[in-house]
């Protein structure tokens, strides 16, 4: 039996509905295309990951995981112009950790959750930098200021956003 | 081995996601076409939801706009009418240099890129990334929309279709890194590409750093990339500093809001064709201020509706492109100008405007049907005295205009 670190004796494993499961990233990603033309400074949120994070962590499950943020990863490249697969790379690694994490640690309440999406959304910079200037030769532009607020603004949204996504969680 | 299970699945779901990108980096020409179907997938499922909710939004904006918020709409009217007294008075005044120049291009015989037909479109969505600048509009192939097709607004240029789908496309901004934009400094005529950054600004490139470019200057498309037709703004000059290398660094201020984009202009077709030297009747600012003075009634319709007299040229010279001509005698030739100033005339001489405003390649149809040309003129246009009448003159296409002049 593996050692997991929860305030509780056993983790809870959840599952989604099929539509919540289809719906909710299609659902993301149309909110982060749409939004940002009206209202500008969307453009620092990133939803679809957000989602991959609170999916992983739900289900607790590390092939569960990297398969859905493989998916929405792809599909959000698929709305860029950039070669497919820089998005699903990094989406595919935070899928892995968030549901790894999950599985060890009691991330059900929103100190836990905001600190998981911090350190998540770090991750998935990191590497998608790694991927748009190692693989594709993309100039991007690092910004230590861009980044710390992106990060503080997606863990603060994900506080409030899991809360809502509890509602559609299942147990397994 | 059910241990490393999952370790397995992972690296082998990033092997394979690096295999697709590299293969999509090789073959840069070829990766839209490889990846085409989970984008026309995507795009297929989320612009409907965008469509949506954009009509319903205008829906509601309209209702608003035009049925409740009407507040200062009178003022507005009254400010508006008296701008556009001005802007006809100063038309008139600029088409005459407009006349001058077109005589010249067909001296020359200069061929110019028209824009010969544009589709409105509406901003639907972006990609949703801030490393990708590019946005979906609600027309694609269906309405005629296809890739590398020049994306404008009435501000300026906005960028080029990247991806037509059926009904929808995809439009790579002028401020994303890899666009790439032919451009022509409007006062020293200097040639440079425009390019986008990874923060999102505009900035000029290949100037060299010996060449004068002042802030504040216009730069417009010079039509070399054979993508964007010349002449259209691009922005103007924001700061000028010198670079590490050659070249100067220039940041630049695009004309269209590149971050509140709404409706855009697609220009589906280009024309290469010399310029019209549509010779019209002249008309000057102080004739437009004349018609507007008290003046004698119209004819009764009786006489109005005699059969035209055969239009027979007036003895004029054989070639009009000889020496710039006085500001007060120059022809209009302007078709915003012309209708415009023929809109002014309307109400003194009881006609519509003269078929001689149209370029001189939509003409011939109407001559041979009979019509004269210069069916304004044909009638002795009463004005106030002092004011000069509108003198009767060969239409575009009749002998002694541009078309025949020997090259």
């Amino acid at each position: 039996m593996p050692i997991t670190y929860t305030s509780q004796e056993q983790v809870e494993v959840y599952r989604f509905s099929a539509p919540a499961a289809i719906l909710i990233p299609l659902v993301a990603l149309f909110l982060q295309a749409f939004l940002p033309l009206r209202l500008h400074f969307f453009s620092l949120f990133d939803l679809p990951l957000l989602v991959v994070i609170f999916f992983a962590v739900a289900r607790r499950s590390q092939v569960s995981g990297l398969v859905t943020g493989s998916l929405i990863g792809l599909l959000q490249d698929s709305l860029t112009h950039q070669p497919i697969g820089i998005y699903g790379i990094a989406n595919t690694v935070v899928g892995f950790g968030a549901s790894s994490l999950g599985a060890k640690l009691d991330v059900e309440n929103v100190g836990a959750r905001f600190l998981v999406t911090l350190f998540f959304y770090a991750v998935h910079e990191v590497v998608y930098f790694t991927v748009a200037r190692g693989l594709v030769k993309l100039t991007l532009q690092w910004s230590w200021g861009h980044e710390i607020g992106g990060a503080l603004i997606n863990a603060a949204t994900a506080a409030v956003l899991f809360t809502l996504l509890d509602r559609f969680k299942q147990r397994a | 081995m059910s241990r490393y299970r999952n370790v397995t699945i992972l690296v082998a779901i990033l092997f394979v996601q690096v295999l697709g990108l590299a293969v999509q980096v090789k073959r840069r020409s070829g990766a839209d076409e490889s990846t085409r179907i989970i984008r026309l997938w995507t795009v297929s499922a989320v612009t409907p939801l965008e469509k949506a909710l954009v009509w319903c939004q205008n829906g509601l904006g309209s209702i608003w706009n035009n049925y409740v918020y009407l507040r200062g709409v009178r003022q507005e009217n009254r400010e508006l009418k008296f701008e556009i007294e001005r802007l006809r008075l100063e038309q008139v005044r600029l088409s005459d240099d407009a006349q001058q120049a077109r005589r010249l291009q067909a001296l020359l015989s200069f061929k110019e890129t028209y824009i010969a037909k544009t589709v409105a479109a509406q901003v639907i969505g972006s990609s949703g990334s801030e490393q990708s600048r590019s946005v979906y509009i609600d027309k694609g192939t269906s309405a005629g929309v296809d890739k590398d097709m020049a994306v404008i607004t009435a501000d300026g240029l906005v960028g080029r279709v990247l991806r037509a789908y059926g009904s929808s496309a995809q439009v790579l901004l002028i401020n994303d890194q890899s666009s790439g934009v032919g451009v022509i400094l409007d006062k020293s005529r200097l040639q440079g590409v425009i390019k986008g950054t990874a923060s999102g600004e505009v900035v000029l490139e290949k100037v060299m750093t010996d060449e004068q470019v002042t802030p504040g200057e216009r730069i417009v498309t010079s039509g070399g990339d054979l993508i964007f037709p010349k002449g259209v703004t691009v922005g103007t000059v924001m700061k000028v500093t010198p670079g590490a290398d050659l070249f100067l660094n220039i940041r630049v201020k695009p004309s269209a809001n590149l971050s509140r984009l709404e409706e855009v202009l697609v220009i589906t077709k280009k024309e290469d064709r010399a310029p019209a030297v549509a010779e019209t009747n002249s008309v000057r600012a102080v004739d437009i201020l004349t018609q507007r003075l008290p003046s004698v009634p119209d004819k009764p319709p009786a006489a109005v509706s005699q059969p035209p007299a055969p239009v027979t040229p007036a003895p004029t010279p054989k070639v009009l492109i000889a020496l710039p001509k006085p500001r007060s005698e120059a022809g209009v030739n302007n078709s915003a100008a012309s209708s415009a100033a023929a809109t002014a005339m309307k109400p003194a001489t009881g006609h519509k405007p003269a078929a001689a405003d149209k370029p001189a390649s939509e003409q011939p149809a109407k001559l041979a049907a009979g019509k004269p040309a210069g069916r304004v003129a044909s009638k002795p246009v009463v004005a106030a005295p002092g004011s000069s009448a509108v003198p009767s003159k060969p239409g575009p296409s009749q002998p002694g205009t541009a078309e025949d002049i020997p090259h």
